[in-house]
């Protein structure tokens, strides 16, 4: 991790807004990069531990993930599936024209 | 009204099936509560007819002695878990407007039970809070001190101020890092996040899928266990549920812990800690001393670094569940010409400041160049942690620390996001290492608010979690009720 005071700058925040698809308005951006800074700087405190062969840890489960069986079935709730949609068409979720 | 309203979850469960009370007059007495506690701002939605229907149908049963274990008693619902035709909106903007055609597992069991649904109670968007000030439609009010307008805490803050405040028997709530603890240690109840795996997520608004975890909001320790028994089992829906059956829960209350070895971490009693808190804690230590336990100084080294490993872990996961939120499928859509600017508008106009940051700092921890130095780094610090308890529990039976650093804090007052982590420090531990545990009131602070204590078990002993705890609560003979309760 790197350890400095500023860890993002406002064009990272940029970047990162765009990957994850969201609109942060101007007048935001600086009190929003002050924000990340903080709590990338908090836990960059991880980088005390020594974790070198350690495992990654991703589930605490301790069981086998169960698997189904791979059938195509599209459930038969079309009407459910599609209530909640914001526009439908003929059976189908519509967005904004995406070929000019 | 009130003696109705004074009997616990298990007591009325009694008066019912003794045919004392019917199950109308009960959620009449809570609907009539939630109306005069409505300044609290707990419910975002009451199903009055609803409730009704339901309780006429547990009357039927009461009467032919086809009584389920929950028959008749009225529960709240915290707003993560989605209710078939009842709104569900994650405390969020970007699902106001969402009405589930399914039902989660964990309600569809406590209404196969018989538990009555009064509403949908209020929480932090997304579960995202320790405050209860992230959700969309505002606040919740702690009925402790109730005109200083104290937080009740979060996320699940309105089950925790409901339970308190005598609007829900009993209410749902679900914990990522201590979203159950910490609100009912701030509000003066029980609190019990069970083993990761215990209760289907199914149904359940995603915001860390390797945390999140269901559990029960209650008066008393009977009560969790009664709950907890309905909210849990298997579910070939969830496939990281546990293929493992809970014992019934009711049969431990009063088991004892004679002969119980409980480990004091030393890594608990840290500067920042209140005073009030700690004089409770160290009182807590002598009952269960008294009550016959073992007490064991132990040490779980790398508790210093579970909230930062959480503050990546949590944002990582939930950066990646609220990609679902792109106004196509569900949820708000703010129009756009081109679908791109409809994806940025929708989730930049409709997620709060709380949710961007955690989406903002999940996606930089997992993004290119930077997810080994961050992301991998907490999962290993993650093992690293659950191998701490894995080490204490060779020794010890269980672990006994303070719930929560403070008790509850006035709202309104600005804090930044990092001061507000703090309030999770001694509940994320138990998370990441994915065991149970409970909080229970134990006494109030020199300014009259409620002090929580945290019992935590090793995996899947929920049942030593509950004979542990109900010492405690009996040692500690908290039958305090907050100023801002229905009466």
């Amino acid at each position: 991790m790197p350890n400095k005071d500023t860890i993002v700058d406002v064009p990272t925040v940029n970047k990162i807004a765009r990957l994850c698809r969201l609109d942060i308005p101007e007048v935001n951006k600086e009190s929003l990069t002050n924000d990340l800074n903080n709590i990338l700087g908090f836990v960059a405190q991880l980088d005390e531990v020594d974790t070198s062969n350690v495992e990654p840890l991703a589930s605490v489960t301790g069981h086998k993930l169960p698997l189904r069986s791979d059938d195509v079935n599209d459930g038969n709730i079309e009407d459910l599936v599609l209530k909640n949609a914001p526009e439908s068409s003929s059976g189908f979720f519509v967005v904004p024209k995406v070929i000019e | 009204m009130s003696e109705l309203l004074d009997l616990n979850l298990v007591e009325a469960s009694e008066a019912l099936k003794n045919k004392k009370i019917s199950s109308l007059e009960l959620t009449k007495a809570y609907l009539k509560s939630i109306s005069d506690t409505s300044s609290l701002g707990a419910y975002l939605e009451i199903v009055e007819d609803k409730a009704i229907s339901m309780a006429k149908e547990s009357d039927k049963k009461l009467i032919d002695g086809t009584a389920r274990p929950l028959e008749g008693i009225p529960i709240g619902i915290k707003d993560m878990f989605c209710t078939k035709d009842i709104k569900t909106t994650a405390s969020s903007k970007i699902l106001e407007n969402f009405i589930p055609t399914y039902e989660s597992t964990v309600t569809q069991n406590l209404w196969n039970d018989g538990a009555v649904i009064l509403g949908k109670l209020s929480c932090d968007e997304f579960a995202m809070g320790s405050s209860n000030e992230t959700a969309a439609k505002g606040n919740v009010i702690n009925p402790w001190l109730k005109n200083k307008k104290m937080s009740p805490g979060g996320s699940s803050g309105g089950s925790a101020a409901a339970v308190a405040a005598r609007s829900a028997l009993a209410a749902t709530g679900t914990d990522t890092g201590g979203s159950i603890r910490q609100p009912a240690a701030f509000c003066g109840i029980t609190g019990l996040k069970p083993t990761y795996g215990r209760c289907s997520r199914w149904g359940i608004v995603a915001f860390s899928s390797s945390l999140d975890q269901a559990g029960p909001l209650t008066r008393t320790v009977s009560d969790a266990a009664l709950m907890l028994n309905s909210m849990a089992g298997y579910d070939q829906k969830d496939s990281t549920s546990a293929n493992l059956k809970m014992p019934d829960l009711m049969d431990y209350l009063d088991k004892g812990i004679k002969g119980k070895k409980i480990g004091i971490p030393k890594e608990y009693t840290q500067d920042g800690i209140s005073e009030d808190i700690v004089k409770f804690y160290e009182k807590s230590i002598d009952w269960l001393k008294d009550e016959g336990a073992e007490i064991v100084p132990v040490s779980l080294p790398h508790t210093k670094y579970a909230l930062p490993a959480y503050y990546i872990i949590a944002p990582a996961e939930a950066s990646s569940n609220l990609a679902r939120y792109d106004g196509v499928r569900y949820g708000a859509r703010h129009e756009a010409s081109s679908l791109d600017e409809m994806y940025e508008l929708t989730r930049g106009n409709s997620f709060g400041d709380e949710v961007k940051r955690r989406i903002m700092i999940g996606t930089y921890v997992l993004s290119s160049g930077y997810y080994d130095a961050y992301y991998l780094k907490a999962q290993k610090v993650r093992r690293l942690i659950k191998e701490d308890f894995e080490n204490v529990y060779k020794k010890v039976d269980y672990i006994l620390t303070p719930s929560t650093p403070t008790t509850s804090f006035e709202l309104g007052k600005k804090q930044d996001p990092l001061t507000m982590y703090l309030n999770d420090i001694f509940t994320v531990p138990a998370s990441l290492a994915g065991l149970p545990g409970i909080s229970l009131p134990v006494g109030l602070d020199n300014s009259g608010l409620p002090i929580g204590i945290q019992l935590i078990a090793n995996s899947f002993d929920e049942p030593g979690l509950i004979r542990t705890a109900r010492v405690l609560e009996r040692s500690a003979g908290f039958n305090f009720i907050a100023d801002g309760a229905a009466k």
